[in-house]
């Protein structure tokens, strides 16, 4: 599946997407997140606070325990600045 | 219509693009967001916007069609820029028509309510130190909660 990081969270894991292929124990996005962390510094210091990071699946909003089977796409990001 | 660019938009032109040729409307809102040169008491010499092209688009437009749900509106338009924006620029643009005002003025608010907290948009701001990302502000999560009725639940909200 196709990760995307967005703002912060982008300049701190250093770069803006990326193809992963997660082992079959990772089913939730907050699961992806613990998994994510443990690749490497980068990971870790992105996700060190994983309370404020925000998930989409497939440009949807979706909460930590949302299953990530079937997403294509999933974006990772700090709480949102616009307007 | 939801729009999003890096040039500049002109409120007359998109008023009228709603407006024109009708004569069932009988009120048009508008609120612009415009850059400033100072946050929280530091100067600010730019911004940069960055955005999740796609959803984006997409989270506006969930918006759109809930306000078309809960009010009568004839026509909304919402604009957003992305890129670098210096202090005095438009940053975005919500206009709203309907036959009354009422309906008017709430979708206006209830869309920049949710803009701020759901649409996936990220402020850097060029200050004296360096780049800093904007954080949230929970005054924001707290008026987009505002629109939250028992069964309406904001995504983004805590």
């Amino acid at each position: 599946m196709k990760l995307l990081y967005f703002a912060w969270v982008r300049e701190r894991i250093g770069k803006p997407e990326e193809e992963i292929d997660p082992p079959a124990s990772v089913r939730t996005v907050g699961e992806l997140v613990a998994w994510l962390s443990g690749r490497g510094e980068e990971y870790a210091y992105a996700f060190e606070n994983a309370k404020v990071i925000r998930a989409a699946i497939d440009h949807t909003h979706v909460k930590p325990d949302a299953a990530i089977a079937g997403a294509r796409e999933i974006a990772f990001f700090p709480p949102m600045t616009g307007g | 219509m939801v729009r999003l660019q890096r040039e500049d938009f002109d409120i007359g032109a998109e008023i009228a693009r709603l407006t024109h040729g009708r004569t069932d409307i009988g009120a048009v809102a508008t609120f612009t967001g415009i850059c400033r040169a100072s946050n929280e008491g530091e100067a600010v010499a730019a911004m940069t916007l960055e955005h999740y092209p796609g959803m984006a688009e997409a989270e506006i437009a969930r918006h759109v069609e809930e306000a078309q749900s809960r009010w009568p509106l004839l026509g909304v338009t919402v604009i957003h820029r992305y890129g670098r924006l210096v202090p005095g620029e438009n940053v975005v643009l919500v206009v709203t028509t309907s036959s009354h005002r009422e309906a008017a003025f709430a979708a206006a608010e209830f869309l920049m309510d949710y803009l701020k907290v759901s649409a996936p948009f990220w402020k850097k701001e060029e200050r004296a130190g360096g780049g800093e990302w904007v954080a949230a502000r929970n005054t924001d999560t707290a008026a987009a909660g505002r629109w939250t009725g028992p069964d309406r639940k904001p995504e983004a909200a805590e």
